[in-house]
């Protein structure tokens, strides 16, 4: 067979049925399902008449819409409306629910592959755009609409066209107190919130085969936010030893014929991609944006753009638009900007080693008078991690108010804003006009950064910070 | 689903790039909400003042797009989340066909289930609409023809564009992808069939933890 990438193999294992054109029916191993689409999607299937194909393939969690708040258990003013009837649907539908109080609750894109729901190979499709994270794991995974879900949910198949192939190759050594989410920002920031618009991305380069499962997962996750509905990362041992024994991973002589099909995954040394962006990173700094799109996007070092060097007048007036929204002026420096929130939680970063980072940086020190800085962990196994680690008392003792696991912040779903004209340093992946509340204004960037920035009170050079 | 076959509208210009589908419909709407209901909140925070009345300066809210049915939009628009919340905004507002030189790839397929027409043009093409759009004569049309994949602009100018055929041929007969995929319930067994020896640790997840 010719050389195919990574994407088309796993592509080529799910074809149902070629609908001409580059059209495909694809069948879907695993459906996920949340409190808001999910919860859409299951009333509009079952109100049809219709029924779950594959229940055994579905999982469900109301991540969206439960509260963080401690004191509440995660009972808030969305339960009634959104959290229960999830749970009830998931009941007629026979799916397996993650509800409150199942110490596999979370975040949906978070304990897919801690459960081992999500495995190499795998296609994984879900009524939200954050999807694209279990390309870390090495799956097909993008996001979909309410009447794609219907549609997957009673065929376990979905309609897609075959998008175009690209590579982005990273290359050098990763420097000191830069992550992952410094890696994909840096790209976001410069090919642009479009660049991906049409393409499936695969992350390739030695610094990738480098990454921790999870911050594979903090890559993929901002795919979306270029455009590209799809990123993936070839699995390797990394992958492979992460997954064994966990709780829905094969077992027996299943794991070693999945181990010897996923061996067969990655991209053929000779495969072509559509397109090829190389990303040296040696000399990256910390990045943020400064913006209301994850293309405005900067390193911490650099001033903010000036709309007068932009020759497009579209482009000119939406950095200035962007500028009047945020409330920064340009060339000015983006560093030591006051801030009055931090949140550090989200499907891009509520994992272990995301706390473990944030927690490094705020030991022995306070988060500054007048900041609100929340964790709002991934899941209950997550919480476990790191509270079992003693990491909460050192985020508690800064004090960072330690939460109970959800979306939370990152889209405000469930009430928990940002109020209007105040300034969040943010873990999470959109930092769009209203997305952390009406007229929040929000700062995308690593947990460290945003450690940095709850304990100086303002925009900060984690480096400098730490020396 | 409503058909598409053909159109002549309207068409309103909005050319910001990257316009995300939390500005068509934000998520506070969509939370404990009925389809039927959105389209008055459809870019809510842009055609809404912080009083909550309508921004004079907002596209859609000038009288001579009144009535628009076709938006002309920039790069990447509708990227960001997948909610489809923001097909049935636009829809319930009236707008039936869009055109822009790319679109946010879940909203793009999200159209096509409630029969709303996702035109790819050129920039170039785009940019002459724009300026077609903004210069209109009250009551000049864009005109789209589905079945003959042609649009023709106030002033004359005819494109043509491209759908997937399987695409357009469920616009015109409106059909989702759900009506046209009970049809192959025999593929997808025969599939699922194969794929069981094939892979067999894909299937029979029992509930654990």
């Amino acid at each position: 067979m010719a050389s195919r990438t990574m994407f088309d193999k796993v592509w080529d294992l799910h074809v149902v049925a070629d609908l001409g054109g580059d059209m495909a029916l694809l069948h879907a191993d695993r459906i996920l399902v949340h409190d808001l689409s999910g919860a859409r999607a299951l009333g509009a299937l079952l109100e049809q008449g219709l029924e779950v194909r594959n229940p055994e393939l579905c999982f469900a969690a109301p991540d969206h819409t439960v509260t963080t708040n401690p004191a509440t258990g995660g009972i808030g003013n969305f339960h009634e409306t959104c959290v229960r009837p999830l749970q009830d649907l998931t009941a007629q539908g026979k799916i397996r629910h993650f509800g409150l109080g199942d110490k596999g609750f979370g975040i949906l894109h978070v304990i897919g592959p801690e459960q081992g729901i999500t495995l190499p190979g795998t296609t994984v499709v879900c009524g939200d755009s954050h999807t694209c994270t279990h390309g870390g794991m090495g799956a097909l995974a993008w996001g979909i609409g309410v009447s794609e879900l219907v549609h997957a949910l009673a065929t376990q198949t979905v309609m897609q066209r075959k998008p175009k192939r690209m590579r982005v190759n990273f290359d050098g050594l990763l420097p000191d107190w830069l992550s992952a989410k410094d890696l994909i920002l840096h790209v976001i920031g410069r090919e642009g919130a479009a660049s991906g618009d049409g393409y499936a991305v695969e992350y390739a380069g030695a610094p990738i085969r480098n990454l921790s499962v999870e911050a594979r997962l903090t890559l993929c996750n901002l795919s979306i936010e270029m455009g590209a509905k799809v990123g993936m990362i070839a699995p390797d041992d990394i992958i492979y030893q992460y997954l064994s024994g966990r709780p829905y991973a094969p077992v027996g002589a299943d794991w070693d014929r999945a181990l010897a099909v996923w061996g067969e995954l990655a991209s053929d040394s000779e495969a072509a991609f559509d397109a090829e962006v190389n990303v040296p990173i040696d000399d990256l700094a910390p990045h943020i944006s400064w913006g209301t799109s994850p293309e405005h996007t900067i390193a911490v070092t650099d001033r903010i753009p000036d709309p007068a060097d932009e020759a497009d007048l579209d482009r000119r007036q939406a950095l200035s638009a962007a500028q009047e929204y945020i409330g920064l002026n340009p060339g000015a420096p983006i560093e030591g900007t006051p801030v009055d929130w931090v949140f550090i939680g989200s499907c891009t970063n509520s994992r272990l080693s995301d706390f473990a980072e944030a927690a490094r940086v705020v030991e022995g020190r306070k988060v500054s008078e007048g900041v609100r800085a929340w964790a709002v962990p991934g899941s209950e196994a997550v919480k476990a991690e790191v509270e079992a680690a003693g990491l909460h008392r050192v985020l508690e003792a800064a004090g960072v108010e330690w939460r109970l696991p959800g979306c939370s912040l990152c889209v405000g779903a469930n009430g928990e804003t940002v109020p209007a004209g105040q300034r969040c340093v943010s873990t999470s992946n959109r930092n769009f006009v209203g997305r952390q509340g009406k007229g929040s204004r929000t700062h995308l960037a690593s947990p460290a950064m945003a450690a940095a920035a709850a304990v100086t009170g303002q925009i900060t050079d984690v480096r400098k910070l730490m020396g | 689903m409503q058909k598409f076959t053909s159109l002549s509208a309207v068409a309103a210009p909005l050319p910001e790039k990257n316009v995300n589908t939390d500005i068509i419909i934000p998520i506070k709407r969509l939370v404990g909400t009925e389809r039927g209901t959105l389209g008055e909140f459809a870019f809510e925070p842009w055609r809404y003042g912080a009083d909550g009345r309508p921004n004079p300066n907002f596209v859609l809210n000038q009288p001579r797009y009144a009535g628009a049915e076709i938006l002309i939009a920039g790069t990447n628009f509708a990227c960001g989340s997948s909610r489809e919340g923001a097909v049935w905004a636009l829809n319930e507002f009236g707008i039936r066909a869009l055109m822009a030189p790319s679109f946010g790839a879940i909203f793009f397929n999200n159209c096509f289930q409630s029969g709303v027409l996702p035109i790819v043009l050129d920039d170039a093409i785009i940019d002459d609409f724009m300026i077609q759009a903004r210069e209109v004569v009250a009551g000049s049309e864009f005109n789209i023809d589905l079945e003959r994949q042609i649009v023709t602009s106030p002033d004359g100018t005819t494109v043509t564009f491209e759908t997937e055929s399987f695409r357009r041929e469920a616009l015109l007969a409106g059909l989702d992808d759900l009506g046209m995929t009970m049809k192959r319930i025999g593929d997808i067994d025969a599939f699922q069939a194969a794929d069981r020896d094939a892979r067999p640790w894909i299937y029979g997840l029992q509930h654990k933890v």
